[in-house]
């Protein structure tokens, strides 16, 4: 703590039980209702990034694999297709039911493979993942109400490729409108965090849907790139990085495929000199530091007017002082393990080459603990536009200040970026929010608030942080043929 | 322009420069026909190509009728650096603005209405009645996509219920310039067809005119030049589709790309190139779909291929 603090109370540990998840030694892929191993025995390891401990031991899709996946949900497709949407709802709120249900053991899953708070993932992913699910189930039997024509068809079998940040949040966002829509899917989660997915296959029998209407199959980028490039695919949708998003759009060029990408983000959080401060910080803090800072739509660039920059970066340290690191499986912990030594290498990349550029590195000094990845909450001043941290998504509890003097030049700043995810806006003007934020060409605008998602609400990017909506009546267009 | 003299056909006069001793005039000495330069549309002025080159364009039969543009990729980064000065102002005004502009469009055509008949019976070779009936299908379009403009926001945005307590609002956005590749084989009501969207929603174009048949294309540029349409929110480019067509996808100050003039290689090429910058991308339909109906509804597809969803949160309360 700081000198500040006359006084420290400190915390006792306050961890959540393990006890209420079981994770198998192994996971094959489930194919066509069954768990089987990968054709040619591949496997790989996934660890908790907090400790670096095994957690379990998960096949690795070959193209073998990846085909009869694809199979199995082109022969499920027809009978998914042709239920009644009354029916296929009904299995969608079972899964809502069952998420709901199993919600504590899911949580403490994510925490372990993703190393994010238990706080986060027992108060925001879960909650969130059921909503979804409910959300959806509720439109399978109104498709034709949806505004895409009175027999909107389903596309067929899509794959889908997601990513680590919040894996079976991202799971619940492509599978639930997939399946209202009468797709099957084929899913595969990121290399890191398999372990939700694995476990969702578990809901999925649960609910009782039909084989073959959800096939999960784990790997790494060859494994998505097979499936992707699969051509017995009808969808792909990927949430990941502009890099990947951009190789995977070339790749179904002159296809059929229709494809929706939700891609990288450099968020401007914009705080003007009316904001109320104190809750700007708090904003500041949810957007760059929610999830470590793995989040796409992170505020990672903070734009702050003149006049109240002193103030802002004063009141702004003091709150990254108190910021908890450590065990994700403390309930008080508000900054846990970075997601994997890629990334931690990364992020550390991105900030060395910060002050190599003559930007000002500060961060609270914290006991990180000895094992796994773990990355301080990092502020850096003196920024200038060029500076790779300004331009460059780092992915991590990183934090990039700079500042502007009018209106304009925020808009200016903000949007001076290739990226087009998100956007905050801090002011008591009203007029000020509704004229900055049709000027921020961001698909996402979060205006006295940050980082807050619905399944009700259309999420995704302009320009390099790809297209189409996931979430609300939007979602439901990148599963249906609305030709 | 009809020609002066009332009731007689301008359109054998267009043909004497190809010779064609059935078309020479008999009994008194004709009046020598004024032929049109037709020239490209960008940033609301009417250019050469930069390249000084031309190609010459034929009806149907093979016939001459004019010397055409043949645009350059120089002229096709001209016409995107004129299409991105115009989105600013273009995707401001209001859409009740944009409404009225698009119908002064349909105005200026109808009372062009002989002349494109004419343009367009010689491009596509069809008889009189057929090419009125496409160049008035045209003109209603215009009247459609008028009607468009402050309608749309309120069918695909709104209000979202979102589970706190805030206001969560999605609005259409317009995604920028557009590059569109119109229509080979409608070389006027499929013209119009593509563009009217794209630009009622506040995008601004770039658009190739079809290669064989650009001359209603580049007519239809000194109508939207007299009907109140900013310069620069529509730039007509004529040439060849692949050599206009690759800078454009390639471009990365062009936000999305429509394809529907693209043959099937082409298409594939111009996406791979758009994937850079992840431009938005209508694709061609599907060799395998019948040819498009360009009298149908149009329905609402092209309207939203380049739009933005933006949603707002705030807080409620407080």
């Amino acid at each position: 703590m700081t000198a500040a603090s006359h006084q420290t109370f400190a915390y006792a540990p306050a961890p959540e039980s393990r006890a209420v998840v079981d994770i198998a030694p192994s996971y094959g892929h489930f194919i066509d209702g069954e768990f089987s191993e990968a054709a040619d025995g591949k496997v790989f390891k996934t660890i908790s990034p907090s400790s670096e401990e095994v957690l379990s031991e998960v096949a690795q899709a070959g193209t073998e694999d990846v085909d009869r996946a694809v199979k199995a949900a082109r022969k499920a497709f027809t009978g998914w297709s042709a239920l009644p949407g009354a029916e296929r709802g009904k299995y969608l709120f079972r899964i809502a039911r069952i998420i709901q249900e199993r919600s504590r053991e899911f949580a403490v899953l994510e925490s372990l493979d993703n190393g994010k708070p238990i706080r986060e993932t027992r108060d925001v992913d879960l909650p969130l993942v059921a909503a979804h699910f409910f959300y959806y189930a509720g439109w399978a039997d109104k498709l034709r109400y949806a505004g895409f024509g009175p027999d909107p068809r389903p596309l067929g079998v899509a794959g889908q490729v997601i990513p680590w940040n919040f894996p079976l949040m991202m799971l619940a966002w492509k599978v639930a409108p997939a399946l209202a829509a009468g797709n099957t899917v084929v899913l595969k989660p990121a290399e890191t965090t398999p372990l939700s997915a694995l476990f969702f296959a578990d809901v999925v029998r649960q609910a009782g849907l039909p084989r073959g209407v959800v096939n999960i199959i784990t790997g790494d980028g060859s494994t998505g790139a097979a499936l992707v490039g699969h051509p017995g695919i009808d969808k792909v949708a990927f949430t990941g990085s502009t890099e990947v998003g951009k190789a995977i759009a070339r790749s179904v060029a002159g296809t059929r495929k229709k494809l929706t990408l939700e891609l990288g983000g450099k968020a401007a959080n914009i705080v003007f000199d009316d904001a109320p401060i104190d809750e700007a910080v708090e904003g500041i803090v949810n957007g760059i530091f929610f999830n470590q800072g793995h989040v796409c739509c992170a505020g990672s660039r903070l734009l702050v007017q003149e006049s109240v920059a002193e103030e802002v970066l004063a009141s702004l340290k003091r709150r990254m002082q108190t910021l908890r690191v450590g065990d994700p499986l403390d309930k008080n912990t508000d900054i846990g393990a970075i997601n994997s030594a890629g990334q931690l290498a990364r992020i550390t990349a991105l900030a060395e080459a910060g002050e190599a550029e003559g930007a000002e590195r500060w961060a609270p000094s914290c006991e990180l603990p000895t094992a796994g990845y773990w990355f301080r909450p990092t502020l850096f001043t003196q920024v200038t536009q060029a500076h790779r941290i300004a331009q460059e998504e780092i992915f991590g509890p990183v934090l990039s200040m700079l500042t502007f003097r009018t209106p304009q030049e925020a808009v200016e700043k903000a949007n001076n970026t290739p990226y087009g995810l998100s956007a905050g806006i801090w002011t008591e003007k009203g007029s000020r929010i509704l004229s900055v934020a049709s000027r921020l060409r961001a698909g996402v605008v979060w205006a006295n608030t940050f980082n807050k998602f619905d399944p009700a609400s259309p999420f995704g990017g302009y320009k390099e942080s790809g297209f189409g909506r996931e979430g609300g009546r939007h979602g439901l267009e990148a599963y249906l043929d609305v030709r | 322009m009809s020609d002066k003299k009332s009731g007689k056909p301008r359109k054998p006069e267009q043909h004497d420069p190809a010779g064609g001793p059935e078309e020479a005039d008999t009994a008194q000495a004709a009046r020598l026909a004024v032929f049109k330069t037709y020239k490209l549309y960008v940033g609301g002025k009417f250019p050469r190509s930069e390249s000084g080159r031309v190609y010459e364009v034929t009806d149907s039969r093979e016939r001459r009728l004019a010397n055409a543009p043949l645009a350059s990729r120089k002229d096709a980064r001209d016409a995107c650096a004129a299409a991105r000065k115009a989105f600013g102002g273009w995707s401001g005004t209001t859409a009740y603005n944009r409404g009225q502009v698009l119908y002064r469009v349909a105005e200026m055509l109808e009372g062009r209405r002989e002349q494109f008949i004419r343009e367009v019976a010689e491009a596509e070779g069809l008889p009189g009645p057929q090419a009125a009936a496409v160049v008035e299908a045209a003109i209603d379009r215009w009247v459609w996509y008028a009607g468009w403009t402050d309608k749309i926001s309120q069918v695909v945005g709104g209000a979202n219920p979102v589970a706190g307590p805030y206001l969560n609002l999605s609005t259409p956005e317009p995604t920028g310039v557009v590059a569109v590749l119109a229509p080979q084989e409608s070389s006027f009501l499929g013209l119009v067809s593509v563009i009217a969207p794209v630009i009622s929603t506040g995008n601004t174009a770039v658009v190739v005119a079809a290669e064989k048949s650009p001359l209603p294309a580049l007519s239809l540029g000194e109508v939207l030049a007299t009907s109140d349409l900013p310069g620069g929110v529509v730039n007509i480019l004529s040439g060849r589709t692949a050599e206009i067509a690759t800078p454009l996808a390639d471009h990365r100050d062009v936000n999305a790309i429509d394809l529907t003039g693209a043959d099937f290689g082409l298409a594939v090429e111009l996406e791979v190139a758009a994937a850079d910058n992840l431009k938005r991308v209508l694709r061609p339909r599907p060799p395998a779909v019948d040819a498009p109906d360009w009298f149908a509804d149009p329905g609402t597809d092209r309207l939203t291929a380049f739009l933005e969803t933006k949603t707002v949160w705030h807080p409620t309360g407080g």
